[in-house]
């Protein structure tokens, strides 16, 4: 089966100074945000968010340095297809452990909305559970008046939010274009809807950004508004780091692409990045539909 | 550390076969084999570490009242040993065992993504020196149990939860990193002709293992980050003055929980599935239907985590279903016990230490297994919910499980390893030793359990004293007993004993044993062909 020619053995780097780098930029950036969370609530000094900040400047210097080894070694045609399928599936496994990611906190929010509080209101046999702790508690959804008595205001469906929902669909559609074009070998096509998808994406920050100056100016919806607010600031707040993610990654190739890399043969970052914009994407249709809609 | 992987010059025809030297070689390796031995060293480490914290419950257990520590260190106690157990001890040791034996049982060059492999490795240094700097903080560090309920974790915890929160979120990532490496490395780098069901089964088990890891390590962060908000960040997820639900805590950690059990057991059955067939001189009896329970084992992990709360106040048909989803788990692991027993039945048998080892896990993780479908069982549970029972319970699975499992992988890899046979009477001092204290320390808290005596607290009542002197006993026996291991791995290590030929065991199978010992650095670099 195995033949002696260099390109069917499998790609095994040599040694590499990132991967620890990285690890000591996780461990800073843990180490960091930890403190900082701990004297922000205390308001008190200390070292936390210096610790934190190197950290991310590790970080950043590993991701370069990171990418840039594997983006010359593919440039040099040191990859073959066995070594591209295991990039590819590496990446699909990752998006799964993002799924179940969101999953715990859709979960939290269907055990809130279908379990906790109906049974603080008094369902099934919780009666005693209402009368005794808050007798005057009513379980609507979303949830505008905690039994504590925190107040608030929903965020409704129509507006902004059904207006960042087309734009982060369209952004899909015409990051498959860009695609399209990447097979086709049509560059110009590539770099218009690419570029396109980018404007999109950052679009949709910027409104998600003033749509959360909106809840907390006019709303009245906060981090502290109880399970409603909770579920929803986590999701929608999870979902835009996730966006950001993905339009750090497209702007990365949009780079790349210019600097003239990438074929119908040769494309894996782009293609990973694109699948990640797709599902953040999906992940934004179940927020919309569960968090908004419904 | 630095002789485990030794020259093997006779052994190689490519011409890269060199690996670099001092410290530069374990810091930026890209190699399975360095990897492997990193995971599995830093992995003893923190198995002394956890058990001599278990050593400081057990002495202040040793009577009643109280004598050596106070109680809320005494928390910090049992809450750092579980964690340091679980994601210090068992889960890399099994990571370790993953990316030495797996490449070479499949046939493949290395890990499929080496330098990320790495990099999953190195996490854990540093999240557990984060985990650990929580204890010298103002207050002291985690003191709610490893399973850090709401409102323990939040309403009533120290500032060390946040280092405890952040430090789970690296681990976190690390296992994921590890998990996508062995799932990846399993379905695309099998050398040609080795289909997945001619795979070994440790390959199988861990395929399952990591694809459960990829999918609760994640709902872990998830839990983890709400425990954070809710503590710093005005959050009420779990408060239900705000909407939320303690017990939704409960329902988050469990969904991961429960498959986090398996993860530290399925590995386990591989290894047993390659070592009994080794020394009963037999083909493993019903591969397929292995394969079978393993995945049955692994659907079904997801659907029984309520078992663990019983005594919420759960609706009663949550709670039947709970009950029967998890007296099911009982058929597939009965499959399993049912192979390994007919694969010894009239095989010419020979019991070398980690044959001992795993006849050992047979009878003590069925023991484990039995007390399980008890604890099952809703209505009983009542009445063993948080008493000793359950301790013994899980040690029986944990202890006589997953790390005598452990055990009998290191005895029976280790001349692949190492290059030499390890010390067989030292081995075998270690089986006995382990063998009697392990039992001594665990079998009796089935009784005080019974007669209701609680977990997590530092001091009992006056009926419960004679059972806990010996359980304490039985302790500090066992803890001391692995310093032998220590001693039989360092003497293997440094190349102290009979030179071991390429398969040291007559009736072991398997690629790994194609191979020289010790393996040479690279193996494999062209695909063997498996017919």
């Amino acid at each position: 089966m195995s033949t002696k020619h260099d390109n069917s053995k499998y790609y095994v780097p040599d040694q590499s100074i990132w991967p620890i780098v990285g690890a000591l930029a996780l461990g800073l950036i843990a180490f960091g945000a930890a403190h900082y969370t701990i004297e922000w609530s205390n308001q008190e000094a200390g070292f936390g968010h210096w610790v934190l900040l190197a950290g991310l400047v590790v970080l950043t210097i590993m991701l370069v340095g990171w990418f840039g080894d594997q983006i010359r070694e593919s440039r040099a045609g040191l990859y073959n297809a066995q070594l591209g399928r295991s990039y590819r599936q590496g990446m699909l496994w990752f998006i799964f452990s993002e799924v179940m990611f969101f999953l715990a906190f859709f979960g939290a929010l269907f055990y809130a909305r279908m379990i906790a509080v109906p049974w603080l209101g008094g369902a099934g046999n919780n009666e005693m559970t209402n009368q005794v702790l808050w007798p005057t508690f009513e379980a609507i959804w979303p949830l505008v008046t905690t039994p504590d008595g925190t107040e608030t205001q929903a965020m409704g469906w129509l507006g902004l939010p059904l207006i960042n929902t087309i734009i982060l669909v369209i952004s899909s559609v015409t990051l498959h274009f860009a695609h399209v074009g990447l097979e086709e070998g049509n560059r110009r096509k590539l770099k218009v809807w690419l570029v396109g998808t980018i404007a999109l994406g950052l679009i949709f920050l910027s409104l998600q950004a003033y749509e959360y100056v909106i809840a907390y100016r006019d709303l009245g919806l906060t981090l502290q508004s109880g399970i409603y607010g909770n579920t929803f600031f986590l999701l929608t707040g999870f979902h835009g780091l996730h966006v950001t993610l993905g339009a750090i990654l497209l702007i990365v190739m949009a780079f790349r692409v210019f600097a003239g890399h990438f074929d119908k043969d040769n494309q894996f970052a782009f293609a990973a990045s694109a699948w990640y914009w797709h599902f953040v994407d999906v992940v934004w249709i179940c927020l919309f539909v569960f968090v908004y809609i419904l | 550390m630095s002789t485990v992987v030794a020259d093997s010059h006779d052994a190689h025809d490519e011409h890269h076969d060199h690996k670099p030297t001092g410290i530069k070689r374990w810091l930026f390796t890209t190699n399975h084999k360095d990897i492997g031995t990193l995971y599995l060293w830093f992995s003893f480490a923190m198995f002394l570490l956890g058990g001599s914290m278990a050593l400081v419950i057990r002495m202040e257990l040793f009577q009643p009242g109280m004598q050596v520590v106070d109680p809320h260190f005494f928390n910090q106690m049992t809450t750092m040993h579980g964690v340091i157990m679980v994601f210090g001890a068992v889960m890399p040791a099994f990571t370790g065992l993953a990316n030495w034996m797996i490449p070479l049982m499949i046939g493949a060059p290395d890990m499929a993504l080496p330098r990320m492999n790495n990099w999953s490795f190195w996490i854990l240094p540093f999240a557990f020196l984060i985990l650990l700097s929580s204890m010298f903080m103002p207050g002291g560090g985690p003191a709610f149990g490893w399973t850090f309920y709401a409102p323990l974790s939040t309403t009533y915890s120290t500032d060390s939860t946040a280092l405890f929160v952040f430090a789970m979120h690296i681990m976190g990532m690390s296992s994921i990193m590890g998990a996508i490496n062995v799932i990846v490395t399993i379905m695309n780098m099998r050398a040609p002709g080795m289909t997945y069901m001619k795979m070994p089964l440790f390959v199988w088990t861990w395929f399952i293992t990591a694809f459960l890891l990829i999918a609760v390590m994640p709902v872990l962060a998830g839990v983890v980050t709400m425990v954070l908000t809710d503590k710093y960040f005005g959050t009420s997820f779990f408060d239900a003055a705000g909407g939320g639900d303690p017990v939704l805590f409960q329902h988050l950690f469990w969904f991961f929980g429960h498959p986090e059990v398996y993860i530290m057991i399925l590995p386990s059955f591989g290894i047993i599935s390659a070592i009994i067939p080794a020394f009963a001189r037999k083909p493993l009896f019903g591969y397929a239907s292995m394969v079978y329970a393993t995945a049955s084992i692994a659907g079904l992990s997801f659907l029984v985590w309520a078992h663990h709360m019983f005594t919420t106040g759960m609706p009663t048909f949550a709670s039947l279903f709970f009950m029967y989803m998890t007296m099911l788990i009982a058929v597939p692991t009965g499959v399993k016990v049912f192979n390994w027993v007919t694969t010894m039945w009239k095989g010419a048998m020979t019991f070398e230490t980690p044959m001992l080892f795993a006849l050992a896990f047979v009878v003590l993780f069925t023991i484990g297994g039995l007390s399980g479908i008890m604890l099952a069982i809703t209505p009983v549970d009542y009445q063993y919910h948080d008493t000793y029972f359950v301790v013994a319970h899980f040690h029986y699975v944990l202890v006589s499980g997953a790390v005598f499992s452990i055990m009998a992988a290191a005895y029976y890899w280790l001349p692949k390893w190492s290059g030499v046979m390890y010390d067989e009477f030292l081995a075998k001092l270690h089986f006995w030793c382990s063998l009697v204290s392990v039992n001594i320390l665990f079998f009796p808290m089935h009784f005080v359990g019974l007669a209701g005596m609680p977990r997590r607290y530092p001091d009992y009542a006056l009926q419960f004293a004679d059972i806990n002197a010996i359980v304490s006993v039985g302790g500090f026996l066992f803890g001391f007993s692995q310093l032998i291991f220590l001693w039989v791995v360092i003497k293997a290590a440094r190349k102290q004993g009979v030179p071991a030929p390429a398969k040291p065991w007559e009736g072991a199978e398997g690629l790994e044993w194609e191979v020289p010992s010790p393996a040479p650095y690279h193996t494999f670099d062209t695909p063997p062909k498996v017919s």
